[in-house]
Formats: C-alpha cells, sequence, structure tokens
C-alpha cells in the first residue's frame, strides 16, 4: 500500500466563480488500485474540483500531474485522453438510442462505424467487471441503474482508468447499491483509481480505502477510512462536533388527517401511476414513503397536493373535530381557499418549489402573495419573514436580495421549507427533502420535520435513503409499481424487508 | 515546455456582480467603440469625414425645435408599443404582433373619426374612439393568447400571422373608405370639422401624446413591480410549474396579460392616428411592432430603461435619414452605421457578465524554474 504512485496530483487548485472561492489551494492525491471517498458539505467544492480534473473547468490557479507528469486539462477531451472520465449526476444519454449507440457517440474513431464490433467490447466490458446491461436495449426502456451502469460503460469504454462517480447511489435502491459496490470493488482490484462523491456515511465506510475531506473550497484532510469513524469525518466536514442520531418522539395524540381511498391515477401517456392506493396519515405522526424512484410518489403527493387529475378514488381531509371534506378535484387555491393549510415541499425544488431568478424575499411571497385585497403586493411582511427564515434556518446567503439559484443546494431548501412551515400548517408532504444535502443541513431537515410532527401536523415524508426512513418515520408505507406494497412500523422495521417490498408486492411473502 | 503543458490562450470566466458604474462604463466603453468602428467603415467606404456625418445625424435628430418635436414624438410612439409588449415579454409569451395590434387600434380610430363624425358631439366621438381602439388591439391580442391558453399553439407564429391579417383588413377598408374615389388612400379625415382629433396642448402639436406615453410608462412600471398582477406575470414567466404549484391559474394569467398588451397598442394606434397622423396607411406602425422588441429586451424589459433605449433606437434612425440626404447617400448605408452601433450595443452585455483572461506565460515560466 504504501509504495504506490499518486495516479493524480492536484496542487493548489484554485477556482473563483465571480466572488465565489470554489476551490482554495486544494491538494488531492488519487491513486491506483484505491477507492478514494471524498466528503464536504453543499457548496464545499467537491464537484467543482472533480469537474476541473474531468475538463469541464479550468483552474485559475495551481498544477495537476499525472503519474508524476504536469499536465493542462482544456476540454473533456483532453481528460479522456489522460485516462479521465466522469460519470455524473445526471444522466446524459440520448433516450432513443441504444447502449451501444450512445457509448460510441462522439467518439472520432478512424473507419467505418462498427456498432457489432462495439457491443462486442461493452460486453467484453460487462464480463470483465461484472456489470447486467444489454448493449441493444434502448436506453428509455431502462431503468435508473442500468442507465447508470451505460454512463460507467461509457466512460470504461474510453479507456479511462481514473474514475470519477458524483454520487452514483442517490438514485439507486439498496439491492442496487450494493451491485454497483461489487462492480466498482471489481475496478479497484484491477488497479483503476476511483473516485466517489457521497453524503451517505455509510457507503463511505462500507467502500471506500481512503477519504478525503474538503471544508468551504479548502481541503481538510485526507486518511484511511479504517482509522477514522463517521463522526470524526462529519465532525471535520462540519468543523465543529455533530450528533448523528436522528430523534423519533413518539407521536401525540394522532389522530386521522388525510384518508386517501381506491387512489387510481394514470399519466397524460395513459400509463397507470398509482393502482388503487389507499392509506390513511395521521396527525402527530411521520408517515413515510419508500419505493424505487418513479414508482408513484410523485404522482401522489401530487394528487394531494391539487397538482395531478385523477381517475379515480378519494382524498378525505378530517378536521380536528371530525368534519370531512374532499380534496379531489380542487386545485391548490380552492384547497387554501377551504382552509385546509397544506403545504407540500416537491421534489424540483428549483422548477416548481422556487423562482430560480427570483430573490429570496419574492419567494417567500409565492405563497401570501394574494392576502389582502390592494391590488399592490404587501413587499415588507415577505421580506420580514426572508429575514426571519435567514436567521432561524441559518442560511447562508449573502443577503434576502439574492437569487436563489446563485444559493447552494442545502440552503435553497432551507428556503424552501422554511417557507412552507411558516404558514403553520397541518399536513405536510415532503419529496426527497434532503435530496443532495450535506449531513449539517439534512440534520436541520429532519429536526424542522420533527418539530412540526411535534406540533400536530401530519406529515407525509418521501425518502429514498432507507437507512433514513427507518429511523424517522413512525410508519412506512411501501409502494411499487404504483400499488401499496405493505405498511410497516417504523419501530423495528428491517432494512431488508423494506427494500424486499420495494422491489416486490408484499416482500418476503411472495420471496420466499 | 511541451505543447501539451500551456493553458488555453484565452478562456471565459464568469464574473461577479459588478459595481453599477463598472457596468456602465463597459457599455460606454461599448458605444466609442461603436461610433470609431462606424467612422472607419464611413471613411472607407465613402470618403466622407466621420465627424462631420455624426455631426449631421446630430443635427438632423436635435437641428430645429421642429425636428425635437418629431423626434420625441416618434420616441412617444415608439414607447408605447414598447410597454405593450413588454408584460407579455415579461411572461415569456413572444407577442411579435404588436404591429398588428396598432395597425387594428388605428383601423378602429378610423373608423369612428369616418363613421361617426357627423354624427356624435366630439367629446363623445372621442370617448367612443378611445373605447374602440382599446378594445380592438386587445381582441386582435387575445385571440392568439387564447390559443396558446386552451391547445399550447405557438404564439410566435400565431401573433407574426395576426399582422399580416391586419395588414390586408387596413388595405381592404383603406379602398372602402378611400377619397376621392380611385385615388387609393383615405387622406386627412374629418379636415374642415377636426372631428375626433384628439385635442391639441397650447400650440404644441405632439405634447398630448408625449404627456400620456409618460404616464403609461409610470403606470405600467408600477404594475409590473408592485402590483399582484405582476408578480404573477413574473411568476409564470420564470416558471409555469411553479405557478401552478402555487394556484395561479396560468390561462387566465396569459389571456389577462395579452389583452392588457393588446390595449395598449390599441392606444399607439389612437394616438397615431386620432393625434398625429389623422389619417389610416396599412404602414403607418413603420415597422414600430418590431423595434418594440428590441427596445424592450435592451432595457432588460425595466419601463424606465426603456425610454433611454428607445431614444436610442429613434436617435439613430431620425440620424441615419438625415445623413443620406444630407450626403446622397443610400439610405441602407445609414442602416449600416445603425447595425454597427447595435451590435456593439448588445455585444457589451457579454463583456459585463464574464470576462475573459488570457494565458499568463509569466506564472508558467516561473514555475518551470522551480
Amino acid at each position: 500500500m504504501d509504495n504506490k504512485t499518486a495516479a493524480v496530483k492536484m496542487r493548489n487548485i484554485t477556482k473563483t466563480f465571480g466572488s465565489v472561492v470554489a476551490n482554495d489551494k486544494v491538494w488531492l492525491d488519487i491513486y491506483r488500485g484505491e477507492i478514494l471517498a471524498l466528503l464536504g458539505e453543499n457548496g464545499s467544492g467537491k464537484t467543482t474540483l472533480m469537474n476541473m480534473l474531468s475538463g469541464i473547468y479550468f483552474p485559475d490557479e495551481g498544477e495537476i500531474s499525472i503519474d508524476g507528469k504536469e499536465v493542462v486539462i482544456r476540454s473533456p477531451k483532453d481528460a479522456y485522453d489522460l485516462g479521465i472520465g466522469m460519470v455524473h449526476q445526471h444522466f446524459k444519454l440520448v433516450d432513443v438510442l441504444t447502449a451501444t449507440e450512445n457509448v460510441v457517440l462522439g467518439l472520432k474513431e478512424k473507419g467505418k462505424l462498427d456498432l457489432k464490433a462495439a457491443a462486442a467490447k461493452i460486453r467484453a466490458i460487462c464480463d470483465q467487471y461484472g456489470f447486467e446491461v444489454d448493449p441493444d436495449q434502448k436506453i428509455y426502456d431502462m431503468s435508473v441503474s442500468q442507465k447508470q451502469t451505460v454512463e460507467i460503460i461509457k466512460v470504461l469504454y474510453r479507456g479511462a482508468d481514473i474514475l470519477i462517480l458524483d454520487e452514483p447511489t442517490a438514485v439507486l435502491t439498496p439491492q442496487e447499491t450494493d451491485k454497483l459496490f461489487a462492480v466498482l470493488r471489481n475496478m479497484r482490484n484491477d488497479g483503476k483509481a476511483i473516485v466517489i462523491i457521497t453524503h451517505k456515511m455509510h457507503e463511505v465506510e462500507e467502500l471506500s480505502d481512503r477519504v478525503a475531506i474538503l471544508r468551504h473550497g479548502q481541503f481538510i484532510g485526507d486518511m484511511p477510512t479504517k482509522s477514522t469513524n463517521a463522526q470524526e469525518m462529519t465532525n471535520m466536514m462540519v468543523g465543529h462536533a455533530v450528533t448523528l442520531n436522528i430523534d423519533r418522539p413518539e407521536p401525540v395524540d394522532p389522530k386521522p388527517r388525510i384518508e386517501v381511498k381506491n387512489l387510481t391515477v394514470r399519466s397524460i401517456d395513459g400509463v397507470l401511476k398509482l393502482d388503487d392506493v389507499s392509506f390513511t396519515a395521521n396527525s402527530g405522526e411521520i408517515l413515510g414513503i419508500a419505493g424505487i424512484s418513479g414508482c408513484g410518489q410523485k404522482e401522489l403527493l401530487e394528487a394531494i397536493a391539487g397538482l395531478q387529475p385523477v381517475e379515480s378514488g378519494s382524498i378525505c381531509y378530517v378536521e380536528d373535530n371530525g368534519e370531512r371534506e374532499e380534496l379531489l378535484g380542487k386545485d391548490p387555491l380552492r384547497i387554501a381557499e377551504m382552509g385546509v393549510a397544506l403545504s407540500f415541499v416537491p421534489e424540483d425544488r428549483l422548477g416548481m418549489g422556487l423562482v430560480a431568478n427570483m430573490d429570496l424575499a419574492d419567494n417567500m411571497m409565492l405563497r401570501s402573495f394574494r392576502r389582502g385585497h390592494s391590488f399592490f403586493t404587501d413587499r415588507k411582511s415577505p421580506r420580514k419573514l426572508a429575514e426571519a427564515v435567514v436567521k432561524e434556518l441559518d442560511v447562508n446567503t449573502p443577503g434576502i436580495s439574492t437569487q436563489v439559484r446563485k444559493l447552494s443546494g442545502g440552503n435553497v431548501q432551507k428556503v424552501l421549507v422554511g417557507r412552507e412551515i411558516s404558514s403553520a400548517p397541518t399536513v405536510l408532504l415532503t419529496a426527497y427533502a434532503v435530496r443532495g444535502l450535506d449531513i449539517n443541513s439534512s440534520y436541520t431537515i429532519y429536526d424542522l420535520i420533527n418539530r412540526q410532527k411535534a406540533a400536530g401536523v401530519a406529515v407525509i415524508y418521501v425518502g429514498e435513503d432507507l437507512d433514513v426512513l427507518l429511523e424517522l418515520a413512525d410508519r412506512i408505507l411501501v409502494l411499487c409499481g404504483g400499488k401499496v406494497s405493505g405498511i410497516v412500523e417504523g419501530r423495528g422495521a428491517q432494512k431488508r424487508d423494506v427494500g424486499m417490498m420495494m422491489t416486490r408486492l408484499g416482500g418476503s411473502k411472495a420471496d420466499e | 515546455m511541451n505543447k501539451q503543458n500551456q493553458g488555453p490562450l484565452v478562456h471565459i470566466v464568469k464574473r461577479g456582480a459588478l459595481p453599477w458604474y463598472c457596468a456602465w462604463g463597459i457599455r460606454a466603453a461599448a458605444i466609442v467603440l461603436a461610433l470609431l468602428a462606424c467612422a472607419l467603415v464611413t471613411t472607407l467606404l465613402t470618403g466622407e469625414d466621420p465627424i462631420q456625418i455624426y455631426a449631421t445625424m446630430i443635427k438632423g435628430a436635435f437641428g430645429t425645435t421642429r425636428k425635437v418635436w418629431i423626434l420625441f414624438q416618434n420616441i412617444a410612439i415608439l414607447l408605447c408599443v414598447s410597454l405593450a409588449v413588454t408584460p407579455a415579454f415579461k411572461m415569456r409569451f413572444w407577442n411579435i404582433g404588436g404591429e398588428g395590434q396598432v395597425l387594428i387600434g388605428g383601423l378602429a380610430t378610423a373608423a369612428c373619426m369616418i363613421c361617426l363624425g357627423d354624427k356624435l358631439p366630439n367629446w363623445l366621438l372621442i370617448c367612443t374612439m378611445v373605447a374602440a381602439s382599446i378594445a380592438a388591439g386587445a381582441i386582435w391580442a387575445v385571440i392568439p393568447a387564447i390559443f396558446k391558453a386552451k391547445w399550447n399553439t405557438n404564439e410566435t407564429l400565431f401573433t407574426l400571422m395576426m399582422n399580416y391579417v391586419a395588414t390586408q383588413l387596413v388595405a381592404f377598408f383603406v379602398i372602402l373608405w378611400e377619397v376621392p374615389k380611385g385615388a387609393g388612400k383615405i387622406g386627412i379625415i374629418n379636415q374642415s370639422t377636426e372631428a375626433g382629433w384628439l385635442p391639441q396642448i397650447g400650440d404644441y402639436k405632439y405634447l398630448l401624446n408625449i404627456l400620456i406615453v409618460a404616464a403609461l410608462t409610470i403606470l405600467m412600471y408600477v404594475y409590473l413591480n408592485y402590483s399582484k398582477h405582476g408578480y404573477e406575470i413574473a411568476v409564470v414567466g420564470e416558471s409555469e410549474r411553479t405557478a401552478r404549484y402555487v394556484g395561479i391559474k396560468v390561462e387566465k394569467v396569459i389571456i389577462r396579460t395579452m389583452l392588457l398588451s393588446g390595449a395598449v397598442c390599441g392606444i399607439a394606434g389612437l394616438l397615431l392616428v386620432g393625434g398625429t397622423d389623422h389619417t389610416i396607411t396599412t404602414t403607418i406602425a413603420n415597422g414600430r411592432g418590431f423595434t418594440a422588441v428590441m427596445v424592450s429586451w435592451l432595457a432588460k424589459f425595466n419601463p424606465i430603461f426603456m425610454i433611454f433605449t428607445s431614444f436610442l433606437l429613434v436617435f439613430l434612425d431620425r440620424g441615419a435619414s438625415e445623413i443620406s440626404t444630407v450626403f446622397g447617400l443610400n439610405q441602407s448605408f445609414a442602416d449600416i452605421l445603425t447595425g454597427i452601433i447595435l451590435f456593439f450595443i448588445i455585444g457589451c452585455e457579454f463583456f459585463i457578465s464574464y470576462k475573459i483572461s488570457f494565458r499568463k506565460s509569466a506564472r508558467k515560466e516561473g514555475k518551470a524554474n522551480v
């Protein structure tokens, strides 16, 4: 282990965007035959650093050397020529083409295009590392994990032996994650250098050989994974000690709040998205929703929020005094006018929950701008609310007149959640509330959700990290292909069982 | 040091927010550069003295009191049309049908003047003209809006096509109402009675138009920036999904905003026909529906800035036509100069958002010695 030479040496790398210093004299070594986990909070400059290695950005200052030779990476092509390949968080594939066609796309090989030979080469790569993908399958037919596999193969096909993966497990089920990790270990044993960016501590501990930590664009330190632990790594990332336990207080006086009965939803193309879904969400309780992405979670929340046309079924809001009101067929405005205080933190924060080009204060107005009979908007109270949210949730922003698109992911989410809970809701719907958020921001969000629960709000929490769902939710509803696969108690539920229910209706019962 | 080891010669870096004086400094530099480029082109192509050309341009715009009034009248009408299309643009609804909406507003005004000129008292006639022009412009604009809201048709093509329909309608009525028969034009309407002519303030023929548009500018600024409607327009423009998420009825906002957009275009038609020209032709809008697009964009949809951008465009246009007559140059030459100046003005926005870094050779050499 000790006599390995660094495949990549990054020295004194600095990159600024306007007045924002994304990377400040960063040093980083990447070794072959090793999996390096790059850790850091949102906005700490991990992705920027890796983008400079893969030729997307060009550093303002600093040197990069590959195998001891100083190099300059001007474009992704330069990076490929040096054997560096990056798998981005958002896939860059053409849907209507096959895996093979996507892999060879953009390659400038001499001679005629030979798809058969390319497919054979892809199969060879698959056999070597244990990928499961059909080179002739179209991308639109593929699951998220298969698409990711194609992205990885694309990089390997180009001869990369330094691989960078940006949050590869964010979209995968536990089973798919295990498969990916097996493949990554195979590649490591084959002598490739692998860098993985992730926020999930248990994955870091399970997979990586070494960790490197960035904070506020600066390099904090690196060490072998074996000689550290989640607590220490988190402290280094955040800069001070944090507790890593998620509270789960007992629900106080739970009463039915939202009753969903036989809900069936079809997409515009006529695809069945939700099939006969029934459940009850109680006040003072967190109902977790688990499922592979695209199993109807989005449609379920949007149907409750009045944004999704429904084929049949009913969604009833039950008031404290037992009065019931049907929410179906009403738009968000009508629901609010009925006096139902429903808050919704959608998955697409900047495309749906907020207006990216408006500042914090104007975004606070989105829910409340109609208030009052004046023809004009009230600009004062949103400013006050924005200031309060910035202060209470510790939003890192130059001011409340900053456009939200300029904030990092965690801060965007704090602004959105802060606005949604400011209206004292009785129902809080959240979709992937901590997706892409660092540990510190995630725990802030869990804490906010728990406070809402303590205040008697019925929380519906759609999550992707099963570990978190198992720790946070009082009950977990598992969706599988738009059907309810089962509802389990959060306390004492086993990760393996829930994982099974996600992939097969009824889970282990059908399996064994 | 081998070639591989050199960084790219130039690379583009995004700037942070520039202080306002830097941004305006860049813009001023762009105008100076544009004038230099124009001077060079002028000398090379025509051999004329560029200083004289510029002096003539300024004389063409400001030379006499009459010319100054015409300049301001033209600014007022262009600004009026620009104000009209701005709310639509802010909503990302590409209304390039301003031309047709102005024409139809003017046609409605002319129709009132011709058909009701001797039947109604003058004050009532003018009220009817105002109502008719606003309604006509609004209807012309709301048709594409309804199609967009209900069936998501392409508003750019639709509004563009509506321009041609409007032009043909005007052509038809010009023949119907032509005076004298066979002249192919209407001539001055109600020349003897002046029925339906908008009142003149003192001796200043254009003052009323200018005042009306000044008031409209302030109203539009307040509407877009401080009203609930203005906020809804901004949200719909930025993200329709966000608008639906907070319960804004996107279809309603599209239709309402286009009604407003068309109504203001109708007012521009009223000012042209009832206020200054007292006649109607198919070319009365004179391309302002399209120039307004540029005015609005250059000012980043801010009605106050639009005063300056419309001034700039009208000044260039007036100056350019002056040099083509004085120096006996082709009108196209004036267009070339206008094009060069606009190119620099629009291009300088790039340098406000980005800066260009050149490779620092000194740094590289310094490192090589280590």
